[in-house]
């Protein structure tokens, strides 16, 4: 299973290399087969006698993090979902997308986002699922941003970039507090404990920041605006992240999470109101668009809302049906999206408002528009699933049960809202189908003449079609070997529902002819009340909210970076000192460090007391003096005590060395000057010279206080006896520092050797170069 | 007199942090040489000073005195003096372009 998951990523890598060759073979072809074999491993689960299976793998042990898999009949049919449909999606864009384009990021991206949520599914470990959680984010900017240099492109990327991973933060701080409650970090022990975590007062916390993840995620309103503009991405890539895995990510979320999170009814209330909200609201808005894609958009947003809803019933059937039309949607959606594609590939537009009549320009597509839009109306023919998880739907929405004024008022409105929410469904999926194909040909306004697609492009549309039909026909079959296992593990107990066509005479049935009455009356009156959008949301708009907090976020994070970033190099030496002061200081008094306690000292003796005495006075005094020459000597008066200091401490190799470096430092000094200006009489405030002089004095006292502590608090013996006794022996060397320095510690000696070729090699070409007057 | 010579490293100390605090770029340079040595008398001083013998093989003395942090300042002193001399001659290259040794004139104007 691991290598099923790491397979596109490690082909990732290659990719690159094989997009060499793109002009002879279309890279698409030579990965193609990558998720088709990730598909077939995971089919070989599929069956009435599926197993749940683990495997892991240790990646972090200390911080209990490691890359333990568990597929279960959820994350087996999203992992179908992933490898099948990316496949399908492979095949597309290798006539979607040719061979100038730059393939080889297309495809690595698309190959990390397939890793990514391989990841997210079958994680058992939720920092894992994190992790993959992010990626998915990364990989979905990325193919947002593919055409780069389109403007609505990057503003598309960033925009859903920083929603989702404003969720994914959120859900990190979710799982960080549910580690914290239970103590594991796998799901399936936190499902152990789920009275634990429901109990516990973190779990209004957990609850919103999961809540929030799979909202952003999942594009819920009010989050929902950064999925249509990322429609900018590639048709490929809109049918594979944007409709049937990535937003689907959030669904899986909250169905993972469902065991645990069901034991509190506020779950009930605000998944059920945001998802049936969304599925109003994004299904009133797709009537509007004139895009395709935006159509499609809005449609996924209702419809992943349709699910979210379902998730918070959490009724048996709800949660039955929405596990179906998880799979329902990923296959009418998909097939619409690359239909859209292909009428845009085709016609050189996706505008509504251009197209029509293209019923007999191209005729494939057309009959497999009608299955996808009829199926996603959910028109009740026993070939079209779409209807099956929809009928179900509204059975779910009658069977609620509630406590509390506010829930019983939200149970009341759930079957009308989701009748409402059906009936705009109806209307955008005749509008989306007969805008295109039938009405008057509008030739002047197509930018290319249409014809249909090459075959190779319309056989993976033609494949998640036949995946319509056959589900709408033998339901029984997929209910048996994949739903029926997805729904245990999201009910956590056996929910084996039967799929029927025909219910009788059940307020569900009444539900849905009223869906196809009213929708059949609304679209065809839709000139007469369009009006209405100018009304509602008229000007009324999150996009506004976010472009809003979008500028406010960059000018406010300007101004606090320029308010320290002054320039003034003094200033942030200021900053730097202050805050290595505090620092200090505040470990010093809190770890109680500080000990003055004096023992073992060596005697004061004069000679050393006088040479103290010239230095000390040497050095206030070059604040003082104002004269180059007389500094450089001061400066050269405290080199040379320093040397003999090191005389008196036995230490002949250091006075050697310091007596060297102070001489040649002294001539240095002496060059130098004669270029720079004198020095000027400090002509600054009193103010900041208080400023200096508190700095200089309160570091000169800290470090007083910490050499003291620090002399008398001795926490261990000196290694120095190693290096003593074996000096001669070992290295046959009578010097002792010199011994360390060039054997014991050689290798680092070299590398003070390269700093300081690194700094007069830096010295001569300062000195040698001359800029060059015209350039800068 | 160890703790004589913390008092003495702290003076380094201070002076040093002072005149890194002032504008003009020599008097930064001195800073930073103050600083340096104010470092290596410090490191010396908390080996404790003046214990045996110099840590030169003698045979018949068995106390010497600590050889590591003398090995340790060695080098301090060997990357110090390439530092000061770097920042001198950066002062010069930087006084021979620009004509002012003033850091407050000295700030970069690529600020967007």
């Amino acid at each position: 299973m691991i290598y099923a998951v790491f397979a596109p990523l490690l082909f990732a890598v290659l990719i690159p290399f094989l997009s060499r060759w793109k002009e002879k073979v279309h890279t698409g072809w030579l990965i193609l087969p990558v998720p088709f074999l990730i598909f077939l491993y995971f089919l070989q689960f599929v069956g009435p006698n599926f197993e749940p299976q683990v495997q892991s793998v240790q990646w972090i042990p200390s911080l209990d993090i490691s890359l333990s898999f568990h597929l279960d009949g959820l994350s087996l049919l999203f992992a179908l979902l992933i490898s099948g449909i990316g496949t399908l999606v492979v095949l597309y864009s290798i006539y979607y997308l040719n061979h100038k384009e730059q393939l080889g990021h297309f495809y690595t991206y698309l190959y990390i986002f397939m890793t990514a949520m391989l990841g997210v599914v079958l994680s058992d470990n939720v920092f894992a699922l994190y992790a993959f959680w992010e990626f998915t984010s990364i990989s979905s900017f990325l193919l947002i941003g593919y055409w780069h240099y389109r403007e609505r492109s990057r503003y598309g990327a960033l925009k859903s970039m920083l929603i989702t991973v404003l969720g994914g933060f959120s859900l990190l701080a979710g799982i960080i507090l549910l580690t914290i409650v239970t103590g594991t970090t796998s799901i399936r022990e936190m499902v152990a404990q789920a009275d634990v975590i429901v109990d516990s007062h973190y779990f209004p916390f957990i609850l919103a920041f999961l809540l929030l993840g799979a909202f952003t995620k999942s594009a819920q309103f009010p989050f929902h605006i950064w999925l249509p503009d990322a429609m900018e991405a590639p048709t490929p890539v809109s049918a594979y992240l944007h409709s049937a895995t990535m937003v689907k990510a959030g669904i899986y979320l909250m169905a993972r999470f469902s065991p645990i999170l069901a034991g509190d009814p506020n779950f009930f209330f605000l998944l059920s109101l945001f998802g049936i909200v969304t599925l109003v609201w994004g299904s009133f808005m797709a009537v509007r668009q004139t895009d395709l894609k935006g159509i499609l958009a809005y449609s996924t947003i209702s419809q992943l809302g349709m699910i979210m809803a379902m998730l918070g019933f959490g009724t048996d059937v709800a949660l039955f049906a929405a596990v179906f039309h998880i799979l329902n949607h990923a296959t009418f959606k998909g097939s619409l999206f690359m239909v859209a594609g292909i009428v845009d590939h085709e016609t050189g537009t996706r505008d509504i408002r251009k197209l029509g009549g293209l019923m007999t320009f191209m005729p494939i597509s057309f009959t497999l528009a009608i299955f996808g839009t009829f199926s996603m109306a959910g028109v009740p023919l026993p070939f079209l699933n779409g209807f099956y998880s929809k009928e179900m739907f509204f059975d779910a929405t009658l069977v609620n049960s509630a406590s509390g004024p506010f829930m019983e008022a939200l149970v009341a409105a759930l079957p009308v809202l989701a009748v409402i929410g059906s009936i705009f469904t109806f209307v955008y999926s005749m509008y989306l189908f007969f805008g295109t194909f039938t009405g008057k040909y509008k030739e002047e306004e197509l930018p290319q003449t249409p014809h249909e697609a090459p075959k190779m492009m319309l056989l993976p549309p033609f494949i998640l079609i036949l995946g319509v039909i056959t589900i709408g026909l033998f339901p029984e079959m997929f209910n048996q070997g994949l739903i029926t296992h997805a729904a245990d593990a999201v009910f956590g107990a056996e929910n084996n529902q039967d799929i029927y066509f025909w219910h009788g005479l059940v307020p569900a049935f009444y539900m849905s002819v009223a869906v196809v009455v009213l929708g059949i009356t609304l679209y065809l009156t839709k000139s007469k009340w369009e009006g209405i959008y100018s009304v509602l949301p008229g000007r009324l708009s999150f996009n506004r909210v976010y472009d809003w907090l979008i500028e406010k976020i960059e000018t406010g994070s300007n101004k606090v970076t320029t308010s320290y970033m002054t320039g003034s190099l003094r200033f942030y030496m200021v900053l730097t000192l202050t805050a290595i002061f505090a620092i200090t200081l505040g470990v010093l008094i809190q770890t109680n460090g500080v000990n003055f306690e004096v023992t073992d000292v060596a005697p004061i003796t004069t000679k050393e007391l006088i040479v103290a005495a010239i230095m000390a006075i040497a050095a206030i005094a070059t604040i003082f003096v104002h004269n180059r020459i007389a500094i450089i000597l001061i400066v050269g008066v405290i080199g040379y005590g320093l040397a003999i200091l090191f005389v008196f401490y036995r230490a002949p190799d250091l006075a050697l060395t310091q007596l060297i470096v102070e001489t040649v430092t002294v001539v240095l000094f002496m060059l130098c000057f004669y270029h720079l200006p004198n020095l000027q009489k400090s002509t600054t405030p009193l103010l900041t010279k208080g400023v200096n002089v508190a700095i200089s004095v309160g570091f000169g006292l800290l470090l007083m206080v910490i050499g003291v502590s620090a002399y008398n608090s001795r926490a261990f013996d000196s290694i120095a006896d190693y290096y003593i006794e074996n000096a001669d022996p070992l290295a046959g060397g009578y010097n002792m520092v010199n011994v360390i320095l060039v054997d014991f510690r050689g290798i680092d000696t070299l590398f003070e050797v390269a700093v300081l070729f690194g700094a007069a090699l830096a010295i001569i070409a300062m000195i040698k170069l001359r800029r060059d007057k015209g350039a800068k | 007199m160890e703790i004589i010579m913390t008092g003495l490293a702290s003076i380094l100390f201070g002076a040093g942090i002072y005149n890194l605090l002032q504008k003009q770029l020599l008097r930064i340079v001195v800073g930073t040489v103050l600083v340096s040595h104010g470092a290596h008398l410090y490191f010396l001083t908390m080996a404790q000073l003046k214990r045996g013998a110099p840590p030169l093989v003698v045979d018949g003395v068995t106390e010497y005195a600590d050889p590591l942090p003398q090995a340790l300042v060695l080098t301090a002193i060997v990357i110090a003096f390439g530092v000061t001399s770097f920042l001198l001659v950066l002062a010069y290259r930087t006084y021979t372009l620009n004509k002012t040794d003033n850091m407050e004139e000295l700030r970069g104007s690529d600020h967007e």
